[in-house]
Protein backbone atom coordinates (compact mmCIF):
# COMPACT_ATOMS: atom_id res chain seq x y z
CA UNK A 1 0.00 0.00 0.00
CA UNK A 2 1.07 3.53 -0.93
CA UNK A 3 0.63 6.40 1.90
CA UNK A 4 0.08 9.89 0.47
CA UNK A 5 3.27 10.57 1.51
CA UNK A 6 4.92 7.93 -0.08
CA UNK A 7 3.19 9.01 -3.52
CA UNK A 8 4.51 12.80 -3.04
CA UNK A 9 8.08 11.58 -2.48
CA UNK A 10 8.15 9.41 -5.57
CA UNK A 11 6.57 12.43 -7.38
CA UNK A 12 9.09 14.56 -6.19
CA UNK A 13 11.74 12.40 -7.34
CA UNK A 14 10.65 12.43 -10.62
CA UNK A 15 10.80 16.26 -11.01
CA UNK A 16 13.85 16.02 -9.76
CA UNK A 17 15.13 13.47 -12.05
CA UNK A 18 13.49 15.27 -15.01
CA UNK A 19 15.27 18.48 -13.90
CA UNK A 20 18.34 16.92 -13.51
CA UNK A 21 18.42 15.90 -17.30
CA UNK A 22 16.81 19.12 -18.28
CA UNK A 23 19.81 21.25 -17.05
CA UNK A 24 22.82 20.26 -19.67
CA UNK A 25 20.41 21.22 -22.17
CA UNK A 26 19.48 24.72 -20.48
CA UNK A 27 23.33 24.92 -19.56
CA UNK A 28 24.08 24.39 -23.11
CA UNK A 29 21.81 27.23 -24.35
CA UNK A 30 23.65 29.32 -21.95
CA UNK A 31 26.94 28.68 -23.18
CA UNK A 32 25.98 29.24 -27.02
CA UNK A 33 24.14 32.68 -25.62
CA UNK A 34 27.34 33.41 -24.02
CA UNK A 35 29.88 33.12 -26.34
CA UNK A 36 28.14 33.51 -29.38
CA UNK A 37 28.63 37.27 -29.82
CA UNK A 38 32.22 36.79 -29.46
CA UNK A 39 31.74 34.05 -32.96
CA UNK A 40 31.33 36.85 -35.85
CA UNK A 41 34.27 39.48 -33.79
CA UNK A 42 36.97 36.85 -33.73
CA UNK A 43 35.71 35.81 -37.69
CA UNK A 44 35.96 39.43 -38.60
CA UNK A 45 38.82 39.83 -37.16
CA UNK A 46 40.80 37.23 -39.54
CA UNK A 47 37.96 37.96 -42.48
CA UNK A 48 39.99 39.51 -45.66
CA UNK A 49 36.78 40.31 -46.92
CA UNK A 50 33.06 38.99 -45.64
CA UNK A 51 30.29 40.36 -47.83
CA UNK A 52 26.57 39.27 -46.72
CA UNK A 53 24.89 36.64 -46.71
CA UNK A 54 28.19 34.45 -46.24
CA UNK A 55 28.36 32.98 -43.46
CA UNK A 56 31.87 32.67 -43.20
CA UNK A 57 34.46 35.29 -45.39
CA UNK A 58 35.03 34.87 -48.38
CA UNK A 59 38.97 35.63 -47.74
CA UNK A 60 40.63 35.15 -45.14
CA UNK A 61 43.66 37.71 -44.27
CA UNK A 62 46.16 38.50 -41.59
CA UNK A 63 45.60 42.06 -42.23
CA UNK A 64 43.50 42.96 -39.35
CA UNK A 65 46.84 41.66 -37.19
CA UNK A 66 49.14 43.42 -39.31
CA UNK A 67 47.66 46.87 -38.40
CA UNK A 68 48.03 46.02 -34.92
CA UNK A 69 51.72 45.36 -35.15
CA UNK A 70 52.25 48.73 -37.81
CA UNK A 71 54.19 51.26 -35.82
CA UNK A 72 52.56 53.94 -37.24
CA UNK A 73 48.93 52.81 -35.63
CA UNK A 74 49.64 53.84 -32.71
CA UNK A 75 48.14 50.81 -31.35
CA UNK A 76 51.53 49.55 -29.68
CA UNK A 77 51.57 52.76 -27.83
CA UNK A 78 47.87 52.65 -26.47
CA UNK A 79 48.69 49.33 -25.32
CA UNK A 80 51.70 50.53 -23.41
CA UNK A 81 49.94 53.42 -22.16
CA UNK A 82 47.22 51.04 -21.03
CA UNK A 83 49.42 48.51 -19.24
CA UNK A 84 50.86 51.80 -17.53
CA UNK A 85 47.95 53.04 -16.24
CA UNK A 86 46.17 50.07 -15.18
CA UNK A 87 49.13 49.19 -13.05
CA UNK A 88 49.72 52.40 -11.57
CA UNK A 89 45.87 52.75 -10.63
CA UNK A 90 45.70 48.91 -9.21
CA UNK A 91 49.00 49.91 -7.33
CA UNK A 92 47.63 53.15 -5.69
CA UNK A 93 44.27 52.21 -5.07
CA UNK A 94 45.40 49.07 -2.96
CA UNK A 95 47.78 51.54 -1.29
CA UNK A 96 45.17 54.05 -0.69
CA UNK A 97 42.56 51.59 0.18
CA UNK A 98 44.43 48.99 2.81
CA UNK A 99 44.71 51.35 5.27
CA UNK A 100 40.49 52.11 4.78
CA UNK A 101 40.10 48.52 4.44
CA UNK A 102 41.25 48.02 7.98
CA UNK A 103 39.99 50.83 9.55
CA UNK A 104 36.35 49.56 8.19
CA UNK A 105 37.14 45.68 8.52
CA UNK A 106 38.82 45.65 12.24
CA UNK A 107 36.97 48.39 14.35
CA UNK A 108 33.66 48.90 14.94
CA UNK A 109 32.71 52.49 15.47
CA UNK A 110 30.22 55.11 15.10
CA UNK A 111 29.61 56.53 11.44
CA UNK A 112 31.26 53.23 10.21
CA UNK A 113 27.91 52.68 8.64
CA UNK A 114 28.31 56.59 6.93
CA UNK A 115 31.54 55.91 5.85
CA UNK A 116 30.69 52.19 4.18
CA UNK A 117 27.92 54.24 2.17
CA UNK A 118 30.58 56.75 0.78
CA UNK A 119 32.42 53.85 -0.57
CA UNK A 120 29.43 52.65 -2.05
CA UNK A 121 28.13 55.89 -3.66
CA UNK A 122 30.82 56.33 -6.26
CA UNK A 123 30.21 53.05 -7.32
CA UNK A 124 26.74 53.99 -7.74
CA UNK A 125 26.53 57.08 -9.26
CA UNK A 126 27.36 57.34 -13.02
CA UNK A 127 31.16 58.23 -13.67
CA UNK A 128 30.48 60.30 -16.26
CA UNK A 129 27.63 62.22 -14.62
CA UNK A 130 31.04 62.90 -11.38
CA UNK A 131 33.22 63.64 -13.88
CA UNK A 132 31.39 66.49 -16.13
CA UNK A 133 31.58 68.45 -13.00
CA UNK A 134 34.64 67.71 -12.37
CA UNK A 135 36.38 68.69 -15.61
CA UNK A 136 36.76 72.31 -13.97
CA UNK A 137 39.42 71.00 -11.54
CA UNK A 138 41.72 69.14 -13.84
CA UNK A 139 41.59 72.03 -15.97
CA UNK A 140 42.38 74.67 -13.06
CA UNK A 141 45.32 72.41 -11.67
CA UNK A 142 46.55 71.49 -15.46
CA UNK A 143 46.22 67.97 -14.77
CA UNK A 144 43.67 68.13 -18.10
CA UNK A 145 44.91 66.25 -21.14
CA UNK A 146 47.67 64.57 -19.31
CA UNK A 147 48.21 60.84 -17.98
CA UNK A 148 48.72 61.81 -14.36
CA UNK A 149 44.87 63.24 -14.66
CA UNK A 150 43.67 59.75 -16.03
CA UNK A 151 45.08 58.09 -13.65
CA UNK A 152 43.97 60.22 -10.74
CA UNK A 153 40.44 60.19 -11.91
CA UNK A 154 40.44 56.37 -12.32
CA UNK A 155 41.00 56.57 -8.75
CA UNK A 156 37.10 57.56 -7.87
CA UNK A 157 35.47 53.89 -9.23
CA UNK A 158 38.50 51.90 -8.30
CA UNK A 159 39.34 53.33 -4.90
CA UNK A 160 36.18 52.08 -3.09
CA UNK A 161 36.12 48.88 -4.72
CA UNK A 162 39.32 48.06 -3.68
CA UNK A 163 38.18 49.71 -0.27
CA UNK A 164 35.56 47.23 0.01
CA UNK A 165 37.48 43.92 -0.87
CA UNK A 166 40.40 44.87 1.21
CA UNK A 167 38.14 45.32 4.67
CA UNK A 168 35.76 42.24 3.94
CA UNK A 169 39.65 40.26 4.27
CA UNK A 170 40.83 42.67 7.46
CA UNK A 171 37.38 41.65 9.06
CA UNK A 172 38.50 37.88 8.58
CA UNK A 173 42.00 38.86 9.64
CA UNK A 174 43.44 37.24 13.17
CA UNK A 175 45.16 40.21 14.38
CA UNK A 176 46.57 37.63 16.80
CA UNK A 177 49.72 36.72 14.23
CA UNK A 178 50.48 40.74 14.85
CA UNK A 179 50.67 40.71 18.45
CA UNK A 180 53.10 38.09 18.37
CA UNK A 181 55.46 39.42 15.88
CA UNK A 182 55.57 42.28 18.06
CA UNK A 183 56.30 40.25 21.00
CA UNK A 184 58.75 38.83 19.59
CA UNK A 185 60.27 42.34 18.38
CA UNK A 186 59.43 43.19 14.83
CA UNK A 187 58.32 46.83 14.44
CA UNK A 188 55.28 48.20 12.84
CA UNK A 189 56.79 48.04 9.40
CA UNK A 190 58.58 44.88 9.78
CA UNK A 191 54.79 43.54 10.64
CA UNK A 192 53.12 45.05 7.64
CA UNK A 193 55.61 43.76 5.59
CA UNK A 194 55.97 40.38 6.59
CA UNK A 195 53.08 39.26 8.29
CA UNK A 196 49.63 41.22 7.25
CA UNK A 197 50.46 41.92 3.89
CA UNK A 198 51.36 38.13 3.23
CA UNK A 199 47.87 36.99 5.00
CA UNK A 200 46.21 39.40 2.97
CA UNK A 201 47.37 38.33 -0.24
CA UNK A 202 44.97 37.14 -1.61
CA UNK A 203 42.43 40.49 -1.22
CA UNK A 204 44.90 42.33 -2.16
CA UNK A 205 45.63 40.69 -5.74
CA UNK A 206 42.10 40.82 -6.28
CA UNK A 207 41.67 43.93 -5.14
CA UNK A 208 44.77 45.21 -7.45
CA UNK A 209 43.25 42.83 -10.57
CA UNK A 210 39.83 44.59 -10.60
CA UNK A 211 41.31 47.69 -10.77
CA UNK A 212 43.37 47.00 -13.13
CA UNK A 213 40.35 45.61 -15.16
CA UNK A 214 38.32 48.56 -14.32
CA UNK A 215 40.93 50.99 -15.78
CA UNK A 216 41.65 48.69 -18.58
CA UNK A 217 38.21 48.90 -19.86
CA UNK A 218 37.40 52.30 -18.56
CA UNK A 219 36.58 54.59 -21.72
CA UNK A 220 34.19 57.67 -20.79
CA UNK A 221 36.55 59.01 -17.85
CA UNK A 222 39.20 58.75 -20.17
CA UNK A 223 38.30 60.83 -23.10
CA UNK A 224 36.76 63.39 -20.51
CA UNK A 225 39.46 64.08 -18.68
CA UNK A 226 42.41 62.63 -21.33
CA UNK A 227 40.53 64.97 -23.52
CA UNK A 228 41.05 62.55 -26.31
CA UNK A 229 45.42 63.46 -25.81
CA UNK A 230 45.72 59.96 -23.83
CA UNK A 231 45.45 57.19 -26.04
CA UNK A 232 44.82 54.12 -24.56
CA UNK A 233 43.38 51.40 -25.98
CA UNK A 234 39.70 51.91 -25.05
CA UNK A 235 40.09 54.64 -27.05
CA UNK A 236 41.59 53.34 -30.26
CA UNK A 237 38.98 50.90 -30.57
CA UNK A 238 36.31 53.51 -30.17
CA UNK A 239 37.43 55.49 -32.93
CA UNK A 240 38.16 51.89 -34.80
CA UNK A 241 34.76 51.18 -34.45
CA UNK A 242 33.56 54.89 -36.05
CA UNK A 243 35.67 53.83 -38.91
CA UNK A 244 34.17 51.86 -41.74
CA UNK A 245 37.11 49.11 -41.31
CA UNK A 246 35.65 46.59 -39.45
CA UNK A 247 38.31 44.29 -39.75
CA UNK A 248 40.54 46.86 -38.03
CA UNK A 249 38.20 46.90 -35.07
CA UNK A 250 37.77 43.48 -34.51
CA UNK A 251 41.45 42.81 -34.57
CA UNK A 252 41.92 45.25 -32.21
CA UNK A 253 38.90 44.27 -29.96
CA UNK A 254 40.45 41.13 -29.44
CA UNK A 255 43.77 42.35 -28.55
CA UNK A 256 41.98 44.34 -26.02
CA UNK A 257 39.77 41.46 -24.78
CA UNK A 258 42.93 38.90 -24.41
CA UNK A 259 44.99 39.92 -21.53
CA UNK A 260 41.57 40.19 -19.42
CA UNK A 261 40.93 36.92 -20.40
CA UNK A 262 44.31 35.38 -19.36
CA UNK A 263 44.42 37.78 -16.10
CA UNK A 264 40.99 36.01 -14.97
CA UNK A 265 41.89 32.58 -15.57
CA UNK A 266 45.25 32.94 -14.24
CA UNK A 267 43.89 34.58 -11.11
CA UNK A 268 40.42 32.19 -10.81
CA UNK A 269 42.14 30.29 -8.12
CA UNK A 270 42.64 33.34 -6.22
CA UNK A 271 39.40 35.36 -7.11
CA UNK A 272 36.88 32.49 -5.34
CA UNK A 273 38.65 32.06 -2.84
CA UNK A 274 38.28 36.38 -1.99
CA UNK A 275 34.66 36.73 -0.97
CA UNK A 276 33.13 39.38 -2.31
CA UNK A 277 35.52 39.67 -4.84
CA UNK A 278 33.39 38.85 -8.04
CA UNK A 279 31.31 42.47 -7.22
CA UNK A 280 33.69 44.17 -9.24
CA UNK A 281 32.68 42.40 -12.15
CA UNK A 282 29.72 44.95 -11.89
CA UNK A 283 32.22 48.01 -12.60
CA UNK A 284 33.66 46.56 -15.93
CA UNK B 1 34.64 63.65 6.39
CA UNK B 2 36.55 61.82 9.01
CA UNK B 3 35.08 63.84 12.29
CA UNK B 4 31.88 61.76 12.09
CA UNK B 5 34.55 59.16 13.16
CA UNK B 6 36.23 61.29 15.81
CA UNK B 7 33.19 62.10 17.71
CA UNK B 8 32.52 58.56 17.52
CA UNK B 9 35.47 57.78 19.99
CA UNK B 10 34.54 55.85 22.44
CA UNK B 11 35.60 52.75 24.30
CA UNK B 12 35.66 49.49 22.57
CA UNK B 13 32.49 47.02 23.04
CA UNK B 14 31.29 43.90 21.49
CA UNK B 15 33.22 42.44 18.91
CA UNK B 16 35.06 45.21 18.41
CA UNK B 17 36.95 44.70 21.77
CA UNK B 18 38.32 41.60 20.55
CA UNK B 19 39.60 42.22 17.60
CA UNK B 20 40.62 45.66 18.29
CA UNK B 21 44.75 46.10 18.21
CA UNK B 22 46.02 46.37 21.68
CA UNK B 23 47.58 50.35 21.27
CA UNK B 24 44.93 52.66 20.97
CA UNK B 25 41.91 53.43 23.70
CA UNK B 26 39.62 56.73 23.76
CA UNK B 27 41.03 59.05 21.71
CA UNK B 28 44.06 57.95 19.91
CA UNK B 29 41.75 55.35 18.87
CA UNK B 30 39.29 57.63 16.82
CA UNK B 31 42.71 59.54 15.89
CA UNK B 32 43.75 56.29 14.55
CA UNK B 33 41.13 55.48 12.99
CA UNK B 34 40.71 58.51 10.92
CA UNK B 35 44.42 58.48 9.87
CA UNK B 36 42.83 54.88 8.33
CA UNK B 37 40.68 56.07 6.53
CA UNK B 38 41.76 59.43 5.65
CA UNK B 39 43.56 58.64 2.17
CA UNK B 40 40.45 57.07 0.81
CA UNK B 41 38.11 59.44 1.88
CA UNK B 42 40.55 62.41 0.76
CA UNK B 43 40.15 60.53 -2.63
CA UNK B 44 36.51 60.37 -2.79
CA UNK B 45 35.99 63.83 -1.30
CA UNK B 46 38.22 65.25 -4.10
CA UNK B 47 36.63 63.21 -7.03
CA UNK B 48 33.28 61.85 -5.91
CA UNK B 49 31.77 64.98 -3.79
CA UNK B 50 33.60 67.78 -5.14
CA UNK B 51 32.58 66.31 -8.61
CA UNK B 52 28.92 66.05 -7.67
CA UNK B 53 28.90 69.74 -5.83
CA UNK B 54 30.27 71.20 -9.07
CA UNK B 55 27.75 69.83 -11.47
CA UNK B 56 24.95 70.90 -9.28
CA UNK B 57 26.78 74.64 -8.83
CA UNK B 58 27.45 74.66 -12.50
CA UNK B 59 23.73 73.37 -13.08
CA UNK B 60 21.88 76.43 -11.37
CA UNK B 61 24.11 78.55 -13.94
CA UNK B 62 27.60 78.67 -11.81
CA UNK B 63 30.30 79.01 -14.76
CA UNK B 64 33.69 78.63 -13.26
CA UNK B 65 35.42 80.13 -16.96
CA UNK B 66 33.48 82.97 -17.86
CA UNK B 67 33.55 86.40 -16.02
CA UNK B 68 29.94 86.84 -15.70
CA UNK B 69 27.83 84.36 -14.74
CA UNK B 70 24.19 84.41 -12.10
CA UNK B 71 22.40 81.74 -10.40
CA UNK B 72 19.23 80.65 -12.09
CA UNK B 73 17.10 77.90 -12.18
CA UNK B 74 17.08 78.05 -16.11
CA UNK B 75 18.58 75.13 -16.99
CA UNK B 76 16.37 73.04 -15.03
CA UNK B 77 13.33 74.93 -16.97
CA UNK B 78 14.90 73.84 -20.24
CA UNK B 79 15.66 70.19 -19.54
CA UNK B 80 12.11 70.37 -18.04
CA UNK B 81 10.52 71.26 -21.42
CA UNK B 82 12.87 69.35 -23.56
CA UNK B 83 11.14 67.13 -25.80
CA UNK B 84 14.53 65.76 -25.86
CA UNK B 85 15.43 64.91 -22.51
CA UNK B 86 11.32 63.42 -21.78
CA UNK B 87 12.30 61.05 -24.39
CA UNK B 88 15.74 59.99 -23.11
CA UNK B 89 14.44 60.02 -19.35
CA UNK B 90 11.81 57.20 -20.83
CA UNK B 91 14.33 55.47 -22.89
CA UNK B 92 16.74 55.59 -19.73
CA UNK B 93 14.11 53.76 -17.64
CA UNK B 94 13.34 51.42 -20.01
CA UNK B 95 16.40 49.79 -20.62
CA UNK B 96 17.91 50.18 -16.92
CA UNK B 97 14.55 48.48 -16.11
CA UNK B 98 14.24 45.82 -18.53
CA UNK B 99 18.01 44.92 -19.06
CA UNK B 100 18.01 44.21 -15.20
CA UNK B 101 15.11 42.23 -14.92
CA UNK B 102 16.24 40.33 -17.58
CA UNK B 103 19.78 40.02 -15.92
CA UNK B 104 18.72 38.93 -13.18
CA UNK B 105 15.89 37.12 -14.00
CA UNK B 106 18.50 34.61 -16.62
CA UNK B 107 21.18 34.89 -14.02
CA UNK B 108 19.71 33.68 -11.21
CA UNK B 109 17.86 30.80 -13.44
CA UNK B 110 22.21 30.07 -14.76
CA UNK B 111 23.15 29.92 -10.86
CA UNK B 112 20.20 27.36 -10.04
CA UNK B 113 21.00 25.06 -13.39
CA UNK B 114 24.58 25.01 -12.99
CA UNK B 115 24.58 24.03 -9.52
CA UNK B 116 22.49 20.61 -10.64
CA UNK B 117 25.04 19.98 -13.04
CA UNK B 118 27.76 17.21 -11.85
CA UNK B 119 31.54 17.47 -12.88
CA UNK B 120 30.63 19.72 -15.42
CA UNK B 121 30.00 22.47 -13.02
CA UNK B 122 33.38 24.10 -12.92
CA UNK B 123 34.03 24.10 -16.52
CA UNK B 124 30.44 25.40 -17.50
CA UNK B 125 30.52 28.21 -15.06
CA UNK B 126 33.90 29.11 -16.56
CA UNK B 127 32.59 29.26 -19.82
CA UNK B 128 29.60 31.25 -18.84
CA UNK B 129 32.18 33.73 -17.01
CA UNK B 130 34.06 34.21 -20.10
CA UNK B 131 32.85 37.30 -20.80
CA UNK B 132 32.88 38.86 -17.60
CA UNK B 133 35.98 40.65 -17.96
CA UNK B 134 35.50 41.86 -21.53
CA UNK B 135 35.28 45.60 -21.59
CA UNK B 136 31.60 47.02 -22.48
CA UNK B 137 32.88 48.94 -25.49
CA UNK B 138 33.78 45.33 -27.20
CA UNK B 139 30.65 44.59 -26.34
CA UNK B 140 28.83 47.27 -27.95
CA UNK B 141 31.34 45.83 -31.26
CA UNK B 142 30.19 42.33 -30.79
CA UNK B 143 26.40 43.26 -30.74
CA UNK B 144 26.60 45.57 -33.70
CA UNK B 145 28.81 42.76 -35.64
CA UNK B 146 25.95 39.95 -34.10
CA UNK B 147 22.38 42.30 -34.55
CA UNK B 148 23.02 43.96 -37.27
CA UNK B 149 20.65 44.15 -40.67
CA UNK B 150 24.04 42.53 -42.82
CA UNK B 151 25.22 40.78 -38.97
CA UNK B 152 25.89 37.32 -38.06
CA UNK B 153 22.15 36.36 -37.32
CA UNK B 154 20.77 37.80 -40.31
CA UNK B 155 23.09 35.84 -42.23
CA UNK B 156 21.95 32.79 -40.39
CA UNK B 157 18.77 33.96 -41.07
CA UNK B 158 19.80 33.68 -45.06
CA UNK B 159 21.55 30.67 -44.69
CA UNK B 160 18.46 29.03 -43.38
CA UNK B 161 16.16 30.32 -45.54
CA UNK B 162 13.77 32.79 -42.86
CA UNK B 163 15.43 35.99 -44.60
CA UNK B 164 15.84 37.39 -48.29
CA UNK B 165 17.77 40.63 -47.87
CA UNK B 166 19.50 42.62 -45.00
CA UNK B 167 16.43 44.66 -45.42
CA UNK B 168 13.84 41.45 -44.12
CA UNK B 169 16.03 41.19 -41.15
CA UNK B 170 14.57 43.37 -37.90
CA UNK B 171 16.60 46.28 -37.28
CA UNK B 172 18.30 44.90 -34.00
CA UNK B 173 20.54 47.66 -33.61
CA UNK B 174 19.55 51.68 -33.76
CA UNK B 175 16.18 50.75 -33.10
CA UNK B 176 13.45 52.72 -31.28
CA UNK B 177 13.12 50.13 -28.37
CA UNK B 178 16.66 49.89 -27.74
CA UNK B 179 17.06 45.97 -28.33
CA UNK B 180 20.35 46.43 -29.34
CA UNK B 181 21.56 47.99 -25.73
CA UNK B 182 19.51 46.00 -23.87
CA UNK B 183 21.22 42.65 -25.52
CA UNK B 184 24.62 44.30 -24.85
CA UNK B 185 23.58 44.76 -20.88
CA UNK B 186 21.93 41.36 -20.19
CA UNK B 187 24.98 39.56 -21.94
CA UNK B 188 27.22 41.53 -20.29
CA UNK B 189 25.55 41.12 -16.59
CA UNK B 190 23.87 38.14 -16.62
CA UNK B 191 27.39 36.33 -15.87
CA UNK B 192 28.08 38.74 -13.47
CA UNK B 193 24.47 37.97 -11.00
CA UNK B 194 25.18 34.57 -11.99
CA UNK B 195 28.54 34.16 -10.51
CA UNK B 196 27.07 36.94 -7.31
CA UNK B 197 24.41 33.99 -6.72
CA UNK B 198 26.85 31.05 -7.40
CA UNK B 199 28.79 31.89 -4.74
CA UNK B 200 26.17 33.04 -2.49
CA UNK B 201 24.47 29.46 -2.81
CA UNK B 202 27.76 28.05 -1.88
CA UNK B 203 27.11 29.79 1.52
CA UNK B 204 25.38 26.85 3.28
CA UNK B 205 22.27 26.45 0.79
CA UNK B 206 22.59 22.91 0.66
CA UNK B 207 22.31 21.88 4.01
CA UNK B 208 19.43 24.81 4.80
CA UNK B 209 17.33 22.94 1.37
CA UNK B 210 17.81 19.82 2.71
CA UNK B 211 16.85 20.37 6.08
CA UNK B 212 13.54 21.83 4.14
CA UNK B 213 12.91 18.39 2.67
CA UNK B 214 13.13 16.40 5.72
CA UNK B 215 10.68 18.56 7.09
CA UNK B 216 8.30 17.87 4.20
CA UNK B 217 9.05 20.89 1.74
CA UNK B 218 8.33 20.45 -2.06
CA UNK B 219 10.48 21.42 -4.73
CA UNK B 220 9.16 24.88 -4.95
CA UNK B 221 8.52 25.48 -1.52
CA UNK B 222 12.43 25.02 -1.18
CA UNK B 223 12.57 27.47 -3.82
CA UNK B 224 10.04 30.36 -3.09
CA UNK B 225 11.05 29.96 0.75
CA UNK B 226 14.90 28.81 1.12
CA UNK B 227 16.99 29.32 -1.99
CA UNK B 228 14.90 32.49 -3.17
CA UNK B 229 15.29 34.25 0.18
CA UNK B 230 19.02 33.35 0.29
CA UNK B 231 19.93 34.63 -2.66
CA UNK B 232 17.92 38.15 -2.49
CA UNK B 233 20.68 40.16 -0.56
CA UNK B 234 23.22 38.96 -2.87
CA UNK B 235 21.10 39.12 -5.86
CA UNK B 236 19.54 42.52 -4.96
CA UNK B 237 22.89 44.12 -4.13
CA UNK B 238 24.13 42.86 -7.70
CA UNK B 239 21.39 43.95 -9.52
CA UNK B 240 21.30 47.84 -8.27
CA UNK B 241 25.05 47.68 -9.71
CA UNK B 242 23.82 46.38 -13.22
CA UNK B 243 20.58 49.33 -13.08
CA UNK B 244 23.13 51.55 -11.82
CA UNK B 245 25.54 51.06 -15.17
CA UNK B 246 22.89 50.62 -17.67
CA UNK B 247 21.30 54.20 -16.49
CA UNK B 248 24.94 55.43 -16.49
CA UNK B 249 26.77 54.19 -19.47
CA UNK B 250 27.80 55.99 -22.41
CA UNK B 251 29.46 54.12 -24.84
CA UNK B 252 27.07 51.21 -25.54
CA UNK B 253 23.90 53.43 -25.93
CA UNK B 254 26.09 55.48 -28.16
CA UNK B 255 27.24 52.52 -30.12
CA UNK B 256 23.58 50.75 -30.19
CA UNK B 257 21.44 53.40 -29.64
CA UNK B 258 20.17 56.04 -32.38
CA UNK B 259 21.08 59.66 -32.17
CA UNK B 260 17.02 60.50 -31.00
CA UNK B 261 15.57 59.88 -28.31
CA UNK B 262 19.26 59.01 -27.04
CA UNK B 263 19.49 58.04 -23.42
CA UNK B 264 20.65 60.65 -20.60
CA UNK B 265 24.32 60.06 -20.73
CA UNK B 266 24.65 60.38 -24.10
CA UNK B 267 22.73 63.98 -24.35
CA UNK B 268 24.53 65.05 -20.90
CA UNK B 269 27.74 64.51 -22.91
CA UNK B 270 26.45 65.86 -26.13
CA UNK B 271 25.52 68.94 -24.34
CA UNK B 272 28.55 69.26 -22.69
CA UNK B 273 30.88 68.78 -25.85
CA UNK B 274 28.91 71.26 -27.52
CA UNK B 275 30.78 74.37 -28.88
CA UNK B 276 28.02 76.52 -27.23
CA UNK B 277 29.26 77.32 -24.09
CA UNK B 278 25.41 77.89 -22.95
CA UNK B 279 24.71 74.70 -22.96
CA UNK B 280 26.93 73.50 -20.48
CA UNK B 281 24.29 74.01 -17.35
CA UNK B 282 21.94 71.97 -19.28
CA UNK B 283 24.49 69.18 -19.31
CA UNK B 284 25.18 69.45 -15.54
CA UNK B 285 21.23 69.85 -15.56
CA UNK B 286 21.44 66.20 -17.29
CA UNK B 287 23.88 64.73 -14.91
CA UNK B 288 22.14 65.52 -11.94
CA UNK B 289 19.26 64.01 -13.08
CA UNK B 290 21.27 61.28 -14.23
CA UNK B 291 22.65 61.04 -10.26
CA UNK B 292 19.12 61.52 -8.72
CA UNK B 293 17.68 58.93 -10.94
CA UNK B 294 20.34 56.47 -9.52
CA UNK B 295 20.17 57.16 -6.01
CA UNK B 296 16.25 57.53 -6.06
CA UNK B 297 15.85 53.99 -7.63
CA UNK B 298 18.59 52.15 -5.42
CA UNK B 299 16.72 53.80 -2.35
CA UNK B 300 13.57 52.50 -3.65
CA UNK B 301 15.09 49.39 -4.38
CA UNK B 302 16.45 49.01 -1.23
CA UNK B 303 13.51 49.70 0.85
CA UNK B 304 11.24 46.90 -1.59
CA UNK B 305 13.85 44.35 -0.98
CA UNK B 306 14.32 44.58 3.36
CA UNK B 307 10.36 44.63 3.20
CA UNK B 308 10.45 41.31 1.15
CA UNK B 309 13.16 39.66 2.33
CA UNK B 310 11.82 40.36 5.67
CA UNK B 311 8.71 38.55 4.76
CA UNK B 312 9.85 35.51 3.38
CA UNK B 313 12.30 34.96 6.28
Amino acid sequence: MTTPAAVDARAVRSLGRAHVRLAPVLASIGIVGALLPLVPLVIWAIAGQWRYPGLIPQRASSRGLRILADPRSQIAHGLLLSIGIGVSVAVLACVIAFPAGRAIGVYRFRGRRLIQFLLLAPVIVPGLAVTLGLQVFFIRYGLADTVIGVVLVQLMPTVPYAATVIGAAFANHDLDYERQARALGAGPIRVLLFVTVPLLRPALVAAGLFAFLISWSEYVLTLLVGGGQVQTLPLLLFAAIGSSDITAAAALAVLVIVPPLLLVTVSARVLSGVSGAAIGFGRL
Amino acid sequence: MTSSVHAGARPDIGTGDATAPPTGRGVSRAVRIGLLLSPAMLVIAVFFAAGVAQALAQSFGYQPFLPRWHWSTDAYRQVWTDPAVRASLLLTLRIAFVSTALATMLGVTAALVIRRLGRARRWVSSLLQANLAIPHLVGALCMVLLLDQAGFLSRIGHAIGLTGSPASFPPLTADRFGVGIISEYVWKETPFITVLALSALNRGAAELESAARVLGAGRWQRLRHVTLPLLAPTVGTASILVFAFAAGSYEVPYLLGRPYPATLPVVAYQAYTSTDLSTRPEAMAVAVLITVLSLVVVAAYLAVVARLSRRSL
